[in-house]
């Protein structure tokens, strides 16, 4: 190791984290503690909607979205380290592609999803060509561009009478196919919707886990942080990074889809610049490289906001990036890095971790 | 082509340069503080706007417009300075992508404060170069042909501090490997302290010059982020004089194209297509330097 | 009937007519009760459209003096404004929370085309009033299928149309230019323009330029726009954009006959910016008064905004046109709650507002607000004004109904 260094400039990785350690060297007596853990939880997420109003069961609608697309930026940003500043177009898509289907060809909603992830994902897919040329800084400002371009093109008026224009497209809500109460409360569309999006999400979850302990984790992870050895070793690197731009933008537009018809409403107002922006907030404090992490993420990027309004009227987003700073002086690698620090830490008997 | 189509088509291509000026002005400022901390600050926009503000504020009090100028920059290069020390100092050796998010936070943070304090009406920001004085020329105001010197200027003594001045080459090594940077006794923190002082400077003056045109209001540096972001980028991340004329070439090719080439409802969606393939030809920039690694 | 029946008989009837009259006295839905009144709002205070915040601040200030003067009816207004930023997917997510968690009686003047389009099934569904909003999109006039959505400010393509009517009777032969912002407002406005000229509008426009709120100037389109040759100019911007081509338009050298929206005309947060001299000879519309220009600076309905802007909101912006804006929208929603009297109930604000017949201090002499249950559109008058140098100049009819 010469004085100037043999590594890259850019000689801090991203996410500051390797990939997940998963359950396969815990001890029986920890199993049973996660099993437990995971049906209670089970549990109240299925009967959390009749506890609380329609409202706030909306509310937990959009988090589910949204920990879908920041899953999905996730894969890309944090296991295979390629910055975008973009994910809201992908979103943007899918969601269009969910309200024109319904729309226009009257497709019913749930049929509308994995056009959406196909659409995306073959979008994302051919995205991975200039990503292959530019690197990081440069890549975000591709992104970027991308998440200027779409709204610009959704207003364009050549297309208008498919997309709606300016005006957008207003969606019928779905109806619940079949009645049922619990706790007094009925299953109304916005309670349906949640089980629908929770069965949705625990797919998309299931299927970022599968896709991430394997050797395409591995694999991304090694294209992250050393891809000049991961293509020595054999890693087809254009293959490898297109398909990561694929995948993360087929979730994220699958998370777009639902969007629409949970709001039952898409515009191109509602696919601002600061959508993208707050998927990678949803990321970072989430933490980068992981799974769970997507869920802390959402319902920071779904509540913090309407907690800041309640703190301060005059100026709601200056506190809203006092929050944002000080999770990330607090939590530099996001909640999950926090969690797992603090696992690793009080575990009996655990080896000391090395600093990171 | 008439004499009045070749008038338009000059019209344009200098109305793209005035704009340049603004879009490379912001650039100079990003390209600043990358040299100084290798980070793209995405709240310089917002900083710039800020600062102007204070200017205004102190025009609207009385100060004459050179005294409230040289102040305002004072007041930038110490707010600075500070955000660096207490705000940035603790995500130091945190992950890129935290860092950028400590940006984002920022950005927020300076908008919202800018509309609560300034309120959100669009206020008129003078200019010191009067409108009648001998700079106008047929297709300049005599503002944008004074905003072109003043950038200028700033490129000028930019260049000079990094290339001649011994604080410059420590800041240029610190931020490039602040490891090795330590040994030699480069106090590496003030380094990236005083590299932030001067990119909000920098800022400062950018958005003086601006503001005359688009008029100040909270929003005003937002869609001029992007571009000088882009401008930036084209000219090389790394080079002072390709952020200028990166923010030139970006002016007149908006312009073109929305006169000439796609109409303007979808001149921003191509221009930035057209800024991106470039960038994929020539990945460092247009006159960036190449970086080889070893591996 | 013997005589036990007959005072039963009696004592049903005399309960049935004081227990009726009890009923037939206070009527309430969620939102309302003896002590205060529930008004929902919603606003962009951040993001891209954030200057319209004001408006939300003027309307709270003007119910802050509402109560301070002992409410109406005897009831306090208790006025719950959010923030949706301008993005449609937060304006249901807050409309929501007004409607299902706050439980307003209704929701008063939500800003923007698209947040008022992601919100109109729901609130018609719900049947809770989306009253008086604040934007000039025709389609809220429908009381047919929306019995529950009422607009307020005279729409934008009657305003264009009265524009596209002046210049047939001016200036047939003219060659229009137009400039309009890239969303629902501008093209709202064109589509009007382009209405009102009828047959002529495809040889009488000769060049049609957008441009982007994120764009940070207009000067390229304005060179376009000279380089058309066209000689008359409609100027569809918001305030910002605007003052930005009055001046262009001035430093380029051209100098057309220039009709500028309604939503931009302000003396002190546009023509003064842009220079008053560069704006000599503009055309607008205007329906209420613009507390910066010198001949509405007097009488007692100035006065007494003054006072209420010095008493309870000393913050505001006393140039901010805005102010006037909210003070006018927020008078008009304390006339329907007064004239709702103890039958608060959410269809008899409905029923109010579609019977309002009133003059207000701050609109323009001969504008007023008249609505009727086909009639949906409480402010539809306008007149015409030119610019002098230092204010408008009103000049000609008022048209509308």
């Amino acid at each position: 190791m010469s004085a100037a260094g043999p590594l890259p400039r850019r000689s801090r990785p991203l996410g500051g984290g390797g990939a997940q350690r998963h359950g396969g060297t815990m001890k029986p007596a920890n199993r049973k503690w996660l099993w437990i853990g995971g049906v209670l939880l089970a549990v109240v997420l299925l009967v959390l909607p009749f506890l609380v109003k329609n409202y706030r069961v909306f509310q937990f609608n959009l988090v589910l979205v949204y920990a879908i697309a920041v899953l999905g930026l996730n894969i890309l940003t944090g296991y295979n380290g390629q910055i975008s500043l973009g994910h809201g177009a992908f979103y943007a898509i899918g969601a269009y592609v969910a309200a024109m289907l319904m729309d226009h060809a009257g497709l019913p909603y749930w049929a509308t999803l994995p056009l959406a992830a196909a659409l995306c994902f073959a979008l994302g897919f051919l995205m991975g060509f200039p990503a292959l040329r530019l690197g990081g800084h440069y890549l975000a400002l591709a992104t970027f561009a991308l998440a200027l371009a779409v709204p610009q093109l959704l207003k364009y008026k050549k297309i208008e009478g498919w997309t709606g224009g300016v005006q957008g497209i207003v969606l019928t809500k779905p109806e619940p196919p079949f009645s049922f109460s619990l706790f007094g409360q009925p299953l109304s569309a916005d309670r349906w919707l949640y089980f629908f999006t929770l069965v949705v999400a625990a797919i998309m979850f299931l299927l970022a886990w599968n896709l991430l302990r394997g050797r395409v984790g591995r694999a991304l992870v090694a294209v992250r942080d050393h891809p000049i050895a991961a293509t020595a070793m054999g890693i087809n690197l254009p293959m490898f990074k297109s398909l990561a731009f694929g995948v993360s933008a087929g979730f994220t537009g699958v998370a777009g889809a639902l969007g629409a018809i949970v709001v039952a409403f898409v515009s191109p107002d509602s696919f601002t610049v600061f959508l993208s922006i707050s998927f990678l907030v949803g990321v970072v404090i989430g933490g980068l490289a992981s799974i769970p992490g997507a869920v802390f993420g959402a319902i920071f990027i779904q509540f913090v906001p309407n907690l800041a309004d309640q703190i301060s009227k005059s100026a709601p987003w200056a506190i809203y990036g006092v929050f944002l700073i000080v999770f990330m002086v607090l939590m530099p690698t996001g909640v999950m890095g926090m969690l797992r620090r603090t696992w690793l830490r009080w575990r009996p008997g655990a080896a000391q971790p090395s600093v990171r | 082509m008439h004499s009045t189509d070749m008038d338009a088509l000059l019209h344009q291509i200098f109305s793209g340069l005035a704009n340049g000026c603004i879009y490379g002005s912001v650039a100079l400022a990003l390209v600043m503080i990358y040299q100084a901390t290798h980070h793209i600050n995405f709240a310089q926009g917002e900083m710039a706007t800020f600062s102007t503000f204070i200017a205004w504020a102190l025009i609207q009090s009385g100060w004459p417009y050179w005294a409230a100028f040289v102040a305002t920059v004072v007041v930038s290069f110490a707010g600075g300075l500070v955000v660096q020390r207490i705000i940035l100092r603790p995500v130091e050796r945190a992950p890129v992508l935290t860092n950028v998010i400590v940006f984002i936070g920022l950005l927020v943070i300076f908008n919202s404060l800018a509309g609560w304090i300034f309120e959100h009406t669009i206020k008129a920001f003078p200019s010191p170069f009067p409108q009648e004085s001998f700079l106008r020329t047929r297709f300049f105001s005599a503002h944008e042909v004074g905003s072109i010197g003043v950038m200028l200027c700033v490129l000028g003594a930019l260049y000079a501090f990094f290339r001649f001045t011994p604080i410059g080459l420590a800041m240029r090594a610190a931020a490039q490997n602040p490891d090795s940077a330590r040994l030699v006794g480069i106090r590496v923190s003030w380094m990236l302290a005083v590299g932030w002082g001067l990119a909000a400077a920098i800022g400062a003056v950018a958005g003086m010059m601006v503001a005359p045109i688009v008029y100040l209001d909270p929003n005003m540096m937002s869609g001029i982020l992007l571009y000088g972001f882009a401008a930036a980028l084209l000219g090389g991340i790394d080079n002072p004089w390709g952020a200028v004329v990166g923010g030139f070439i970006v002016g007149v090719l908006e312009n073109l194209l929305g006169a000439y080439v796609i109409g303007t409802e979808l001149k921003l969606t191509v221009a930035l297509v057209l800024i991106v393939g470039i960038l994929t030809l020539k990945p460092s920039g247009l006159f960036g330097k190449h970086v080889v690694t070893r591996v | 009937m013997d005589t036990r029946h007959f005072r039963l008989a009696l004592l049903a009837v005399a309960l049935a007519v004081t227990g009726g009259t009890a009923f037939a006295q206070k009527k309430y839905d969620t939102g309302a009760d003896d002590k205060e009144i529930k008004v929902g709002h919603l606003n962009p205070y951040s993001g891209p459209a954030s200057a319209y915040g004001a408006i939300g601040k003027a309307i709270g200030a003007y119910f802050d003096k509402v109560n301070a003067e002992g409410g109406i009816n005897g009831r306090k207004v208790k006025f719950i404004s959010l923030d949706d930023g301008y993005n449609p997917a937060k304006t249901v997510e807050q409309a929501r929370k007004l409607v299902e968690e706050d439980e307003v009686l209704l929701v008063f003047q939500p800003l923007g085309t698209p947040s008022n389009s992601a919100i109109h099934k729901y609130m018609n569904t719900k049947k809770v009033p989306q009253l008086f909003v604040a934007t000039g999109a025709t389609k809220w006039g429908d009381p047919k299928n929306f019995p529950y959505t009422m607009g307020w400010q005279p729409n934008y393509q009657s305003e264009a149309k009265i524009y596209a009517a002046h210049i047939l009777e001016t200036k047939p032969n003219a060659k229009i230019g137009v400039l309009y912002q890239n969303d629902d407002y501008g093209k709202d406005y064109l589509k009007g323009f382009e209405d009102g000229l009828g047959a002529k509008a495809a040889s009488m426009i000769v060049s049609k330029v957008s441009y982007e709120v994120t764009d940070p100037t207009v000067d390229s389109q304005m060179v376009t726009l000279k380089s058309s040759g066209a000689d008359t100019f409609f100027n569809v911007t918001t305030p910002k954009f605007a003052a930005q081509a009055i001046k262009k338009a001035a430093e380029i050298g051209w100098k057309p006959t220039h009709y500028l929206n309604s939503v931009s005309n302000a003396v002190g947060s546009v023509m003064t910016p842009a220079g008053l001299e560069n704006g000599i000879g503009i055309f607008t519309a205007a329906y209420i008064k613009d507390p910066t220009d010198p001949q509405f600076q007097k009488g007692k309905e100035y006065d007494d905004w003054l006072a209420w802007m010095r008493k309870y909101h000393p913050s505001g912006d006393l140039k901010d046109n805005f102010n006037v804006y909210g003070y006018t929208v927020a008078q008009t929603l304390e006339q329907v709650l007064k004239q709702c009297g103890d039958n608060l109930t959410r269809d008899n604000v409905m029923k109010q507002s579609a019977t309002l017949d009133i003059n207000l201090p701050m609109l323009l002499p001969g504008v007023n607000i008249k609505t009727g249950p086909d009639d949906f559109y409480p402010i539809e008058r306008e007149q015409l004004m030119k610019f002098n140098g230092k204010s408008w100049d009103l000049f000609g009819k008022v048209y509308g109904r």
